[in-house]
């Protein structure tokens, strides 16, 4: 689960992990207020879920509450498009007041877990070239990134705050490397605590006056740990998903938005995936990944083909089941209702494998419904692409 | 032979009075699996369909001889429950369960690290071996009992593929799903040395996806390490970037994980590479047929 800058920078404060002193503001007004509490050229930052808010316009320097006014009323309400969003874009609905600081230096400091087999951990990554993106760092100058894996069973020693420290040239320096090491501690709490997947400080900045401070952050946190971090949960923004996922994630339908023509349903997420290659391979393009689940009930079958039929781009359906647990039958008699229920006009191929494909065959065959069928895994694929031609 | 599961294996039930745990565990008796206890806590006393329930893991493996955990236990308490099945002296520990924290995970590992058992999942379909029994919830129906290992991070897709052998006539000694989340107790490194020691496995079928390095780190072991052919398909060549495609660990992060890269270092390393899964049990097939040939040729 992704959040926003302002969200990551108040858990971050909560960790004592320093960051400029700003609110959020939803409203122009609201943005001059925080300026004029500030008293101090602020900026103004539109909050979204993607990176390259600079580039596209999101972000400005105001020198007065009175410019604050004027870039928000810009910000505000506009269709941020960056290289993470899409060429749509995505709707500004807040933006971050705060300070600007005196840069000296901009640093990267970065945490992942590094999922390498018999590595399994938590790392640091830090890097002098801040500001940049780390992955073209990475490429370019590798040499410049320095890691830090830390063992799981003994936590983050001080000892590894220095040598990320030294890496960055801050560790001659005791006031510098003790802050580090703060911040650093902090972070690690806030990560193993928090369930985090992703935290990224680019930049941490080191300011004229010798303090370090994260001037942007970034943290995305691991779906599955949401359940006993309530705090977290919370913080979802449903504005920054598409509306389509929104509706599916509520259903419990595993659905991502793609942008092709062949809508497809399938049991388990190898399978989907495989699914949406074998259109492509076939000459298509999917419009989706669908994984209905191993427990689906005709209900939710019906809720997938409602989802499946709402995408305007959705031109055919491929439905492909290997029946397991998911019994054929009770996928045949989900797609009848659905057909019922909802006015299905689209063609539709239909490949059903696995337990109680027969009666599943034969409950599709008496229910007068209009589809291909399909046998084989790529003939399905072949007939749902031949369907739009 | 086979791997993993074997006539000596006597099963514990960890979540067997969920409804999950209930319904798998009898569809795996009735495969052959020698199921000799259950466990969940609190429950200790009571029985399903004649099977002993115990409170502790440790009582299982004391008074049954269980030396395999199968879980179905809920995601929130489900580390925990693996750890109690290693510490209490299970040589393997299955974890069915979809939803476990990395972190949680992180530390799982630290243990197995420490001990001789082995663990196979989370969010897997779990193993079977035709003849000898199942853990997990693969379809009964689609297995035989043969030659070919099958190794994957999917469910369905790996139903599809033993399916296809089942079809050509092609029978299985173990079908392994590791899981689908970002980190697996084995990865494939670790079952594929199993294979290459089993006498009875002649060929593999290896079925990754998106996400991680487990397939690069396949194609490293499978160089200098395997002498069985193997055949791969990688799930999620049209999978775009940055989204979790319903497997935790299938995610395509920084630009690293593709399913090009992972075709590109398994053909490097000698592996036969199909990229239409409708084709593997053929590919599969064809070197089975190669096999007979030369065999046939060196009677001669």
């Amino acid at each position: 689960m992704k959040i926003h800058e302002y969200q990551a920078k108040s858990l971050l404060r909560a960790y004592k992990v320093p960051v400029p002193n700003g609110e959020v503001a939803d409203t122009p007004e609201k943005a001059r207020d925080i300026a004029k509490s500030l008293n101090k050229t602020s900026i103004v930052k539109a909050q979204i879920h993607a990176g390259g808010r600079g580039k596209g316009g999101g972000v400005k320097v105001a020198k007065t509450p009175d410019e604050a006014y004027e870039a928000a009323k810009k910000i505000l309400g506009m269709q941020l498009i960056t290289h993470q969003t899409g060429p749509e874009g995505i709707k500004v609905q807040k933006v971050l007041v705060e300070e600007t600081s005196n840069i000296k230096k901009e640093l990267y400091l970065g945490m992942v877990v590094d999922r390498a087999r018999d590595k399994e951990c938590v790392v640091f990554m830090a890097s002098e070239a801040g500001g940049m993106e780390i992955e073209e760092v990475a490429k370019a100058t590798p040499e410049k990134i320095i890691k830090c894996a830390v063992p799981p069973a003994v936590g983050f020693s001080p000892f590894e705050a220095r040598k990320l420290a030294y890496g960055l040239g801050l560790g001659t320096d005791k006031s510098l490397s003790a802050q580090f090491a703060n911040i650093t501690k902090g972070l690690y709490e806030l990560f193993v605590a928090k369930d985090a997947s992703l935290v990224e400080i680019n930049p941490l900045v080191l300011t004229a006056e010798g303090n370090l401070i994260a001037v942007d952050a970034k943290i995305n946190f691991d779906d599955d740990g949401l359940f006993r971090n309530p705090d977290i949960k919370q913080l979802r923004d449903e504005n920054e998903e598409d509306p389509l996922e929104v509706i599916a994630k509520n259903a419990g339908v595993n659905y991502i938005k793609l942008d092709g023509n062949i809508a497809c349903m399938v049991n388990g997420a190898g399978l989907a995936m495989t699914t949406m290659d074998l259109i492509k391979m076939a000459g298509g393009e999917p419009a989706n990944f669908l994984d209905v689940g191993g427990g689906a009930s005709p209900d939710q079958i019906e809720k997938a083909f409602r989802i499946l039929t709402a995408d305007p781009n959705v031109k055919a359906i491929l439905v492909n089941i290997f029946g397991g647990i998911l019994r054929c039958d009770r996928v045949a008699n989900g797609i009848i209702q659905a057909a019922k229920n909802i006015d299905m006009k689209l063609p539709m191929v239909i490949r059903l494998q696995g337990t109680n494909v027969d009666e599943g065959k034969k409950l599709l065959k008496e229910s007068g419904l209009k589809f291909t069928v399909a046998d084989g895994l790529y003939e399905a694929a072949e007939k749902v692409v031949a369907l739009l031609k | 032979m086979a791997i993993l599961l074997d006539k000596n294996s006597r099963v514990v039930v960890q979540g067997i009075t969920g409804s999950e745990g209930t319904f798998h565990t009898r569809e795996s008796v009735k495969f052959g699996t020698k199921v000799v206890a259950g466990v969940t806590p609190g429950k200790g006393g009571m029985d399903v369909d004649g099977i002993p329930v115990y409170n502790r893991v440790a009582d299982a493996v004391e008074k049954q001889g269980a030396n395999v955990a199968a879980l179905y236990t809920p995601a929130a308490f489900s580390a925990d429950a693996i750890i109690e099945s290693i510490e209490a002296g299970i040589g393997l520990v299955v974890c069915m369960t979809e939803g476990i924290p990395v972190t949680d995970m992180i530390k799982v590992k630290q243990v197995l690290k420490t001990s001789k058992a082995r663990m196979i999942g989370c969010n897997c379909p779990g193993i079977t071996t035709p003849g000898v029994g199942k853990i997990g919830f693969m379809p009964s129906f689609i297995h035989k009992v043969g030659n070919v290992g099958v190794i994957s991070r999917s469910g369905t897709l790996t139903y599809e593929a033993i399916w296809q052998l089942t079809n050509l006539g092609i029978g299985q000694t173990t079908s392994i799903g590791i899981g689908g989340d970002p980190i697996p107790g084995s990865g494939f490194v670790d079952m594929l040395a199993l294979y290459e020691k089993d006498p009875d496995t002649v060929a593999l079928v290896m079925i990754g996806e998106i996400g991680g390095t487990a397939e690069e780190e396949a194609a490293e072991f499978i160089k200098s390490n395997l002498t069985k052919p193997v055949v791969s398909f990688i799930a999620g060549r049209t999978a775009p970037p940055g989204r979790r495609m319903g497997h935790a660990g299938a995610i395509i992060s920084g630009g690293k994980g593709t399913a090009d890269e992972k075709f590109k270092a398994l053909e490097a390393a000698g592996v036969i590479v199909e990229k239409n899964p409708a084709e593997i049990g053929k590919r599969i097939q064809e070197i089975l047929a190669k096999k007979k040939g030369q065999k046939k040729t060196k009677k001669k």
